[in-house]
């Protein structure tokens, strides 16, 4: 219970910080913004480990194993084109951003 | 590795994930954000390799070397592409969590049927539908937004559709009840794993059914959702593995996807339940016998005189100029208007395109300085200084009709005042008038003047004449 708790305020708190840090994006980023987020929430991929890594069943290994392919394809391919679409914002004087 | 310090390796990745985003809020400290966010990936995945119940690490490699190459390969789409990748990797998102969220329900039964406690029930049932109903939906968006031939572009609508949908939703969640009031109970009978599946089958359906209805310029909106939808089924995951790390990242997933969709909601004027379930965009009726409008077309050398003598040109761009891969004729225009002394400036609309922040990424890519893209709000008040306002493949996002027709379906939505510039320039595929959607008041306007062709060809044509070259 007390797991459930602690677990619960971590939601709520990160929630409520998601809110405040995300409002601060430029509207101008708002596309890489939403493949960064994607990345990130590939942590997906450290629950799919475990159930791979664990080998508990033939059925858990199969699933696990297709969980750890997505996410890691979110991996690899969300933080790639994040930065290749921040390389490409810049300013008047032409250098990078 | 013992278990405190992997927990403190998720506390650090966590923080850094956090710094990640937090840079994310200007261009200048973007790029950081993105080395913390793969820090923190890194950190994040070998502190889980090094748990002490993995046991095959193998089995662990391979399917992640599998995923590397197309990985690599989605990273790599032309941005105009970037609205299908984003939604396909939704559906990726969505399907790890299903996927994970199955395979312990199937494990626990088995083996440890005292895990399943109504609690740990919920986040599973919780995991599976927002999972399962993200990767169809998110497919089926992606589908629409490639142009797949066999997904309809159209709203595809019949009647009755919402209470289906809502029943299907609706039948998911009450098995659901019924599953984590049996919590370890769901071990002693058949019929609890076959709910199961039956609660996953009714999720994937409702997940296609819900985005089928939904045309292509609510998917700013739908995108977004779907972001949220992936960022808690992930959080969901986390609470059923237990892991804080999981709950961190999805929650700020979650939270961005909302805000994200409250800012399209708000930028359409319209709400959640309107986006989901309103099938804006259809065929709207012709109104009855209406007289026949006429546009005034004007030719390239006429708009190319009235530009030069301009002070100051606003740019509307619309997803008309992302189809007609128009940005880079769009940046030669730019440069040469510049040379000449002329301000140019580009007017963003929250909306314009199919997902947040598209027209952005475009314009970026033809290395358009970034300081000279303006949002809506912070644009407007220079519209009626402003001398030449060019429309490229923008259409509601500039129709006064938002402002002054009660009727219209666009009414009340906030639009950049086109129609307040001096002259406004329209570029148009096609001079047909029974245009599928809106009619745009703005293209009737004494002031404007029609530029029929496509976005690319007009625009390459306009900046051949102002090169000085003329057209041949």
């Amino acid at each position: 219970m007390d797991a459930l708790i602690s677990s619960l305020y971590v939601f709520v708190l990160a929630t409520f910080l998601g809110f405040e840090v995300i409002r601060r994006v430029s509207p101008l980023l708002h596309t890489p913004l939403m493949s960064l987020t994607n990345a990130i929430s590939a942590i997906s991929l450290v629950g799919s480990i475990v159930i791979l890594g664990e080998q508990k069943s033939t059925l858990t290994m199969v699933l696990g194993a297709l969980a750890v392919t997505a996410s890691t394809i979110n991996v690899v391919s969300g933080f790639l084109i994040t930065d290749r679409m921040l390389k490409m914002f810049k300013t008047k004087q032409g250098g990078p951003a | 590795m013992t278990r405190y310090s992997i927990e403190l390796a998720y506390l650090v990745a966590t923080a850094l994930f956090i710094l990640s985003l937090h840079w994310m809020s200007d261009p200048k400290s973007a790029r950081r954000g993105v080395f913390a966010g793969v820090a923190a990936m890194l950190l994040g995945v070998a502190a889980t390799w090094a748990k002490p119940q993995i046991l095959h690490h193998w089995w662990i490699t391979i399917p992640i070397l599998l995923a590397i190459l197309p990985g690599i390969w989605l990273s790599l789409v032309p941005l105009t592409a970037v609205p299908q990748r984003t939604a396909l990797s939704h559906a990726f998102g969505g399907l790890a969590a299903g996927l994970v969220g199955t395979a312990k329900y199937f494990y626990w039964i088995g083996h440890e049927p005292e895990m399943l406690t109504p609690f740990r029930m919920t986040a599973i049932i919780a995991e599976i539908i927002l999972g399962y109903l993200t990767f169809t939906g998110s497919l089926v968006a992606a589908g629409k937004l490639q142009e797949v031939k066999w997904i309809p572009q159209r709203p595809w609508t019949y009647k009755g559709q919402v209470f289906v949908n809502l029943g299907a939703f609706g039948l998911a969640v009450l098995l659901g009840v019924v599953l984590l009031m049996a919590g370890p109970r769901n071990a002693e009978s058949v019929l609890y794993p076959i709910l199961f599946c039956v609660v996953i089958v009714l999720a994937l359906n409702f997940g296609w059914m819900l985005v089928m209805p939904i045309g292509g310029a609510d998917m700013p909106t739908v995108i977004s959702i779907l972001n949220s939808y992936a960022g808690l089924s992930a959080v969901a995951m986390g609470f059923v593995l237990d892991n804080k790390l999981l709950i961190t990242a999805g929650a700020l997933d979650g939270s961005s996807g909302l805000i994200l969709s409250i800012i399209m909601c708000r930028a359409m004027n319209r709400s959640f339940t309107n986006v989901l379930f309103g099938a804006f965009g259809q065929v709207q009726a012709a109104k009855a016998g209406g007289e026949q409008k006429l546009y005034k077309a004007e030719t390239i050398e006429g708009a190319a005189q009235i530009l030069e003598q301009a002070n100051l040109v606003v740019v509307v761009p619309g997803y008309g100029m992302a189809v007609a891969q128009a940005q880079h004729k769009v940046r030669e225009l730019y440069d040469l208007l510049k040379k000449r002394g002329i301000t140019v400036k580009f007017a963003i609309h929250p909306v314009a395109g199919r997902m947040p922040g598209h027209m952005n990424v475009l314009l970026a890519e033809a290395e358009i300085p970034y300081d000279d893209l303006v949002e809506m709000d912070a644009i407007n008040g220079d519209m009626p200084q402003c001398d030449v306002c060019l429309v490229v493949g923008a259409n509601d996002v500039v129709n006064p009709a938002a402002r002054t027709d009660k009727t219209s379906p666009i009414y009340g939505m906030p639009i950049i005042d086109a129609d307040k510039a001096r002259a406004v320039f329209a570029i148009k595929r096609s001079k047909n008038p029974g245009f599928a959607g809106i009619d745009n008041e703005l293209y009737f306007l004494d002031k404007t003047f029609m530029l029929f062709g496509d976005a690319k060809a007009v625009i390459g044509d306009l900046a051949k004449q102002l090169g000085g070259g003329g057209l041949h």
